[in-house]
């Protein structure tokens, strides 16, 4: 059974590995919890899962792997009839049997429980709860027994027990949710370290005496990495387009760290990349900087971040004069290329739903363009990202 | 051993308490995360006081290395010692100076072992302590012995997720994310650290503190640890519930905010809020 759940817990991608499996295990033979859906719950939470990030598909695959259960206790065609109409004759009264008799019989009875047990099946996996079906049903007239079908100790069980995990309480908590106010804070984070990495190294001061005392005081020079950053950022936003809120939500992400970052320079676009781009987007028709000068102002360790959905016409990308907005010599592509050449890192970071990506063949140029390296804008994403860029 | 079930004064939900008792049963480490003042370092005091065993607090910083929680070599000392001809200086034992983790393994009573806010220090870090806390065991080199945990004592991690753990290191942990708690938890945990708080006040201290945290735009939302000190001083000041109540309506400034909000943009965000509420009126 547990390997079943263990199974159903990584093909929600969890990650966990065997030794937690065995974990758990040991946990249930040692007693830590006995007979108790929610315990088991907590119990093989606090043992499978590592990261509250993944909370949220553990949820999933306990609520999924659990209603598979309910379900099977369901299921009429595993209870011999025999059994069934023995059993049920003995517990009833003879007022009983003659309620019966009204209804048609034990065997019209028996139909009718599974009609409505198929019922009740169907609208479970439709999303309610079958339990509760109350004083309507004629079955709860007659007592019926839940050793048989076990409806009602089962089910009021399963159902204080799902609150806990059908919550979805960690939801926000998961890598795959879009950045937002919720969970920028887990994206400050991530970008603080990225902004940490790649400093230079320094005398560490300590380290020299007590190599230098144990090389019997001969001098031995130590160095460690610089505690400040060196990471410099040129990012170009694409402004203008129908993904504005993501693009300023993730301006404002990047500013709020600016100073943990040597350098930080923001630049914007539209669309796709051209000849100019400009500083402030107010002014965007007065005051624009050659793409050229940027490229001749920066050194090439400049790590690039564009921020766009890349949803475009292709010509815009393409052709020359494919601009929506003036007229461009060369193609955005040319432009890109110059870019991408020069500059080590670059990666773009794409606010539309990853699933869509395909279906957009300018989001496959641009993919291209960027040699592959295009990331969501999810904390999955910019980790990826960040990743691509140190 | 007895399982936990919180103390009188720390409130453990049930979901904690078995996580803990999993961790002590199973000896192996729990992870605990949780937002800012949650009560994540308050859990390793009270549980060890809780089983009457001595509390080893290792607190990280971010110059913290991991061979500092096993020994450390004082060759300086040494060095030293050996230009004035001490004669302490011909047994390398007497430089060796014992780590937390060294005291943990040789406590005679099973105790419990705080590593705190174990994401302070270098990404190598707990990489290094990986067979340590595995086998509870390590080799001192300079004296070549071998230190053997007489039993494994029950550890406390705690993290502020400032970096990210390695996936090896999280495999032999237990995890525990603390949540914050709901209003009929918290009224709990206030009992037990007020008991004779006016419930009149409590009730109003507790509905602005939770419209405090639903601001939005907070920076630093403020979290359990600064309503108890907020409460501490309503009740110093003899602020009655009166003047909490009218606050709320007015949707002013809460007196004594210092405690509450930590942050001047927030305390100014508020002040903005508070304003243009009044404009609306």
């Amino acid at each position: 059974m547990l390997i079943d759940f263990f199974c159903k817990v990584r093909d929600y991608k969890v990650p966990c590995t065997l030794r937690e499996l065995l974990d758990l295990i040991r946990a249930l033979e040692q007693g830590v919890v006995f007979a108790s859906i929610d315990d088991f719950y907590s119990v093989s939470r606090t043992i499978l899962v590592k990261d509250e990030a993944h909370f949220d598909k553990f949820d999933r695959a306990f609520a999924d792997y659990f209603k598979g259960v309910a379900s099977i206790d369901l299921d009429l065609s595993e209870i011999p009839e025999d059994w069934l109409k023995k059993h049920f004759e003995k517990q009833l009264s003879a007022e009983e049997k003659a309620k019966i008799k009204a209804l048609g019989g034990l065997d019209k009875l028996m139909e009718t429980l599974a009609e409505r047990l198929k019922e009740q099946e169907k609208r479970h996996q439709g999303g309610n709860k079958w339990i509760g079906t109350g004083g309507t049903s004629p079955f709860g007239a007659y007592g019926y027994n839940p050793e048989g079908v076990r409806i009602g100790q089962d089910s009021s069980r399963h159902r204080r027990a799902t609150k806990v995990w059908d919550k979805r309480q960690f939801k926000n908590l998961d890598a795959n949710v879009e950045i937002g106010t919720r969970n920028i804070k887990v994206a400050l984070r991530k970008l603080r370290q990225f902004a940490r990495t790649g400093s230079s190294e320094e005398l560490a001061l300590d380290e020299t005496i007590a190599a230098t005392a144990r090389n019997a005081g001969y001098l031995d020079i130590k160095m460690k990495p610089q505690r400040h950053n060196a990471i410099k950022v040129l990012m170009f936003f694409d402004i203008g387009g129908s993904m504005d809120d993501h693009i300023k939500e993730c301006e404002q992400l990047f500013s709020a760290i600016h100073g943990e970052f040597k350098h930080l320079e923001f630049f914007y676009f539209h669309n796709c990349l051209y000849e100019n781009v400009w500083r402030d987007n107010s002014r965007r028709h007065n005051e624009k900087i050659d793409l050229l000068q940027v490229l001749h102002t920066y050194s090439r360790d400049y790590k690039v971040i564009f921020v766009g959905d890349a949803t475009m016409g292709p010509y815009e990308i393409t052709y020359p004069g494919g601009s929506v907005e003036h007229w461009n010599e060369e193609a955005g592509d040319v432009w890109m290329k110059r870019l991408t050449d020069y500059f080590d890192k670059v990666i773009w970071l794409n606010p539309q739903n990853e699933a869509q990506w395909p279906y957009y063949s300018s989001i496959n140029i641009m993919n291209r363009l960027v040699d592959n390296k295009m990331y969501p804008l999810t904390l999955e994403g910019l980790g990826a990202g960040i990743k691509a860029l140190i | 051993m007895n399982a936990f079930q919180g103390t009188s004064n720390y409130i453990a939900s049930n979901e904690l308490q078995l996580a803990v008792n999993a961790a002590i049963t199973l000896e192996r480490p729990l992870l605990i995360k949780g937002e800012p003042g949650t009560g994540k370092t308050m859990l390793a005091e009270e549980l060890a006081a809780s089983l009457g065993v001595e509390l080893i607090p290792w607190h990280i910083k971010s110059t913290t290395k991991a061979q500092q929680g096993l020994y450390e070599y004082d060759a300086v000392s040494r060095l030293r010692d050996s230009q004035l001809g001490d004669e302490k200086v011909k047994n390398i034992g007497n430089y060796i100076i014992k780590g937390k983790l060294w005291h943990a393994f040789t406590s005679d009573n099973r105790p419990v072992l705080l590593i705190d806010e174990i994401d302070k220090a270098d990404i190598e870090f707990p990489n290094d302590l990986l067979l340590e806390l595995d086998k509870m065991e390590f080799f001192v080199y300079e004296t070549q012995e071998k230190i053997v945990a007489k039993q494994r004592p029950i550890i406390i991690i705690t993290s502020n997720n400032e970096k990210e753990l390695p996936d090896a290191f999280l495999r032999r942990c237990f995890f525990h994310y603390i949540n914050f708690p709901e209003k009929s938890d918290m009224q709990a945990i206030v009992d037990v650290h007020f008991p004779k708080i006016k419930q009149k006040l409590l009730d109003e201290a507790l509905a602005l503190f939770f419209e405090l945290r639903d601001v939005p735009g907070l920076k630093k939302k403020p979290s359990t640890s600064e309503l108890i000190d907020w409460l501490k001083l309503l009740l110093a000041e003899d602020i009655s519930p009166e003047t909490l109540h009218e606050t709320r309506q007015n949707k002013v400034i809460p007196p004594l905010h210092g405690a509450l909000l930590k942050n001047e943009q927030d305390v100014h965000l508020f002040e903005k809020l508070a304003f243009m509420h009044r404009g609306q009126r």
